[in-house]
């Protein structure tokens, strides 16, 4: 188990704008009106792109039965990530003190069954409570069987979702990063004409392959990506992040440790950004090419923008003229509250209100540059908060994560989904074009009409002759007997 | 007869079990203006909760007691206590269960006492029916806390004949119905139907066709369940004259409830297939003193037409299956009166059932359990859950979806197995996915003597697929 010490200082982030005010988003969950994940659930989010590690969850089978292969992430190769493992511990595991020894022999099977470049072990509450000793198997095993076993020691009643994200990026800093060399340039690389850089971005998923729409600009720009972690990501390209010249945090604070200890260890400068957008993505172009201080990038980079940039604008202008002025509430957490702005403003859509639970103070200031001072800040995220909202501020679209889907739809309210189990990739440029086709598939579906429209038998015509009650009493035979035909 | 064989390895991959907080949460969910609380860390409920919303396509009631570390290690009582009073207070439930999870059961979480204590200190609360119910993740599935929280909710708000002065078959037309895991909101729906066709009023426990079914209600939102077996409800099973106890999961509850109400049970391991519904028809029968009604013999005679078209595609087919005890005993009966094969059985857990179940063994295990057995008996048809598809996939085999978390098909949680007609749909649905394999694929053969020209041979050393 973590010490409640160790525990402290993962949540005293200095670079996290939640340190320096009262904290808005890390309060103590209260019994009985808890919503969010776990340490655990915010750790295996934040690693399980890596995609060719066998990533095994020890504990009982609740942990990883409900939750692998449940991720909207893609690799471009190895579909190792997808396979789930969990020791599955049994009641006689833990009465009888045998989680450890079967730990070990998992680590085993899997080595032996899939040959790993890694095996990553996530300690969860049970082992976390009865003190199995994850560091040492973790190191025997890694002696033992030459294969790097690393520890990720994230049971849930740690804490939230965001204390397992930095849980899981301090156990990259602390184990895998440093580990590697880059590999040489490709002889192909020489006759660019230019200078490649090497960089990395943190906090990158590549939900529904979304970073593939942004990954080729950054090639034609000349900037090698070491590695994004961890969407699309191989452990051997982990090893190697502290060689990058610059690194992006994309969308994101969770990680931010890694950004921060990167630079503390090996001086690698960063900076914050998103691809979410045409504002968002140019910007982040622009300041890599900043950072890097390369006049010859920034030249380049600035003539890919504009070429882009006429691009998109371009292809979206039928789009802009069916969803200009519609009226979004965005409810979101963290960064995604600002750069999603953006990316609907340059589409003329109107936010009337967004969700700041998570965000830090920094991005609030962000949202009132971009909304103005009056924007509407919900840091209230109950279902009836968010529809009362809607219908105070005639939204015409609810923006949400994918838990606050039935919420939208069961009150008849187009819905987007922003989140990771997404199924469809909104980052880059070419991201844009999916948004607006997903915006204007629910926002113009005719099933909105036909939900809200009454029994037609039910909706009693008032005559002269006819002063009834509006509707006849219902007994609750007929009630059901109407639900069970719908 | 079937031989139990245990689980071997050190890990399980690609696990088909899900856990008895699941089953726990599902039992509960079948209960009007009802709400499950997990007593463990905040990612217990939330998985739960993702695991549920992608299955049913619904919002899913479910809270948390939310533990952290400090009462890990130092007691969590005021979370259970301070929870149950949380959600009396905000959501206006009929009935909280509270469910324990790996977490708490190790930790030595005592809910039954919590619960008392929660009595004493907030009497204002107690009309709130609240049931404990142990369910630690290390042990059982789906299924078993599912039955073990039917049996807590009998146990605990069932009363007994001579408290409630209730006689068994004073209301001459109730039938009680205790449905197990392995039915579908589907599948409950058509027995409702079956048993109105015999004039019986039929009182399902739990009830999940009316809470999961997937249908739009005039309230914007709920933060309990819409629909299910009201809790006054309970107070009235002493008073039908039967009960039906569909799932061999369900037998200790269906004994509990005939112990306390006096109301005789006939038990069904399943309604999977001609035979189990031929039992249970004339069950309906005898209780309701009528003759079947002409629809359901005409859809019997559909059923046995069915049988006779698909036999074709069905009979020696090779099956690799995966599920829960009794969907498992289920699927077994269903295809094997069809004379197909059960080359792989992969059971999520153990339960008594299993050892009945007419297969040389089943294992006790896990997915890639049941890829390796397809395997090396060259199953041709896997049936199993969505996580069993990329197995099936990895196998090039087709399969049919059945049990928990069927997220990649819309409507997977309406399919109805059940009755004549349920069996007849699936008989449908198995013989359509093997319709293109089930003949037998002569290679080509030409005669080096033959007179056909060259130019109709295919170039290269292709093969007749």
């Amino acid at each position: 188990m973590k010490s409640s010490k160790d525990i402290a200082e993962l949540l005293n982030e200095p670079a996290c704008e939640h340190n320096k005010k009262e904290k808005s988003g890390c309060a103590k969950p209260k019994p009985g009106s808890a919503a969010g994940g776990c340490a655990f659930d915010g750790a295996q989010i934040a690693l399980l792109p890596i995609a060719d590690v066998a990533h095994i969850v020890h504990g009982p089978i609740a942990c990883a039965g409900s939750s692998w292969d449940n991720r909207g992430t893609r690799s471009s190769g190895s579909e190792l990530y997808r396979i789930g493992m969990t020791t599955d511990l049994t009641e006689q595991d833990i009465v009888m003190g045998r989680s450890e020894k079967r730990l070990f022999h998992s680590i085993k099977q899997s080595i032996d069954s899939y040959n790993p470049p890694a095996v990553f072990i996530y300690n969860t509450c049970v082992p976390a409570l009865v003190g199995d000793d994850l560091n040492a198997i973790c190191k025997y095993a890694t002696e033992r069987w030459q294969v790097p076993v690393i520890p990720i020691d994230c049971a849930g009643f740690y804490g939230t979702k965001n204390l397992g994200n930095r849980i899981a990026g301090d156990a990259m800093v602390k184990y895998v990063i440093g580990t590697r060399d880059p590999d040489p340039l490709p002889p192909s690389a020489e006759h660019a004409g230019f200078k490649i850089h090497d960089v990395n971005l943190i906090g990158e998923y590549n939900i529904a392959g979304e970073f593939w729409h942004v990954l080729p600009l950054l090639d034609e720009m000349g900037l090698r990506v070491l590695c994004t972690l961890s969407g699309d990501a191989r452990f051997r390209e982990v090893q190697t992040m502290h060689k990058a010249e610059v690194n992006m945090m994309v969308c994101s604070k969770a990680m931010v440790n890694v950004a921060r200890n990167l630079n503390k260890q090996y001086g690698t400068p960063w900076f914050e950004g998103s691809f979410y957008g045409i504002t968002d993505t140019s910007q982040a172009l622009r300041d890599f090419a900043r950072m890097l201080n390369d006049p010859d990038l920034t030249q380049r980079t600035e003539a890919i923008i504009e070429r882009e940039e006429t691009r998109i604008r371009n292809a979206l202008e039928p789009w802009k003229a069916r969803l200009k002025g519609k009226r979004v509430l965005l409810f979101t957490g963290g960064v995604k509250s600002w750069s999603v702005i953006s990316a609907l403003q340059d589409l003329g859509m109107v936010v009337v209100a967004t969700g700041t639970k998570k965000s830090t103070e920094e991005d609030k200031a962000r949202i009132r540059e971009l909304m103005g001072e009056d924007a509407l800040m919900i840091e209230d995220g109950s279902p009836r908060a968010l529809l009362k909202i809607v219908h105070d501020y005639q939204a015409d679209i609810l923006i949400a994560g994918g838990r606050n889907m039935y919420t939208a739809l069961k009150a008849r309210i187009p819905f987007l989904d922003i989140n990771q189990e997404r199924e469809f990739g909104y980052a880059g440029f070419q991201g844009m074009l999916e948004l607006v086709r997903q915006l204007a598939l629910t926002i113009e579906s005719p099933v909105w009409k036909a939900v809200r429209t009454p029994m037609p038998w039910k909706v009693v015509t008032r005559s002269p002759e006819h002063s009834e009650p509006e509707s006849e009493p219902i007994t609750p035979d007929q009630t059901s007997l109407a639900r069970n035909a719908g | 007869m079937a031989e139990i064989l245990k689980r071997n390895k050190a890990l399980s991959v690609n696990p088909l079990k899900a856990s008895q907080p699941m089953g726990g949460s599902l039992a509960c969910l079948g209960f009007d203006k009802a709400i499950p609380l997990l007593h463990g860390s905040q990612g217990c409920t939330a998985f739960a909760k993702v695991f549920f919303v992608r299955h049913f396509r619904e919002p899913i009631p479910l809270q948390s007691t939310a533990m952290d570390q400090s009462s890990s290690v130092m007691g969590a009582d005021d979370n259970v206590i301070e929870g149950i009073k949380a959600i009396a207070e905000k959501s206006k439930p009929a009935l909280i269960v509270v469910l324990t999870t790996g977490l708490s059961e190790t930790q030595g979480a005592d809910i039954q006492r919590n619960v008392r204590e929660f009595r004493e200190k907030y009497p204002q609360f107690a009309h709130v029916a609240v049931v404990p119910v142990s369910t630690p993740d290390f042990s059982g599935c789906v299924e078993t806390g599912y039955a073990a929280t039917v049996y807590e909710i009998i146990h605990h708000l069932v009363p007994d004949a001579v408290t409630a002065n209730t006689h068994p078959g004073s209301r001459q037309r109730q039938i009680n119905v205790l449905a197990g895991s392995l039915l579908t909101p589907g599948d409950i729906e058509a027995l409702k139907d079956l048993l109105e066709q015999f004039n019986l009023r039929p009182v399902f426990v739990p009830d999940v066709s009316d809470s999961l079914d997937g249908s739009l209600t005039d309230d914007d939102f709920s933060p309990v369940t819409i629909g299910g077996t009201p809790i006054s409800e309970l107070a009235t099973l002493g008073d039908a004259c039967a009960t039906l106890v569909i799932g061999a999961s369900l037998h200790k509850a269906g004994e509990l409830l005939a112990q306390k109400t006096g109301v005789p049970c006939h038990y069904f391991e399943h309604l999977y297939g001609l035979q189990a519904n031929d039992r249970l028809i004339m069950t309906l029968a005898e209780l309701s003193e009528q003759p079947v009604p002409l629809r359901i013999e005409r859809q019997r005679a559909q059923l046995q037409d069915a049988m006779l078209d698909t036999h074709f595609m069905l009979g020696q087919l090779r099956i690799g299956l995966a599920a829960d005890p009794d969907q498992l005993n289920a699927l077994v009966t269903l295809v094997q009166e069809m004379g197909a094969e059960v080359v792989a059985a992969v059971c999520a857990a153990a339960a008594p059932i299993l050892a009945n179940i007419p297969l040389n063994s089943i294992k006790i295990g896990d997915l890639e359990d049941l890829e390796q057995l397809c395997r090396e008996q060259r199953a041709q048809l896997l049936i199993g859950n969505s996580h069993a598809v990329t197995s099936a996939e990895r196998l090039g085999v087709p399969i049919l979806r059945a049990g928990f978390p069927l997220y990649d098909l819309i409507g997977a949680y309406q399919k109805t197995w059940v009755g004549y007609r349920g069996t007849r749909q699936a008989l449908f649905d198995l013989a359509n996915l093997v319709i293109n394999f089930a003949h037998e694929d002569i290679p080509v053969y030409r005669s080096p003597y033959a007179q056909k020209t060259d130019t109709e041979r295919p170039s290269g050393s292709h093969s007749c697929h």
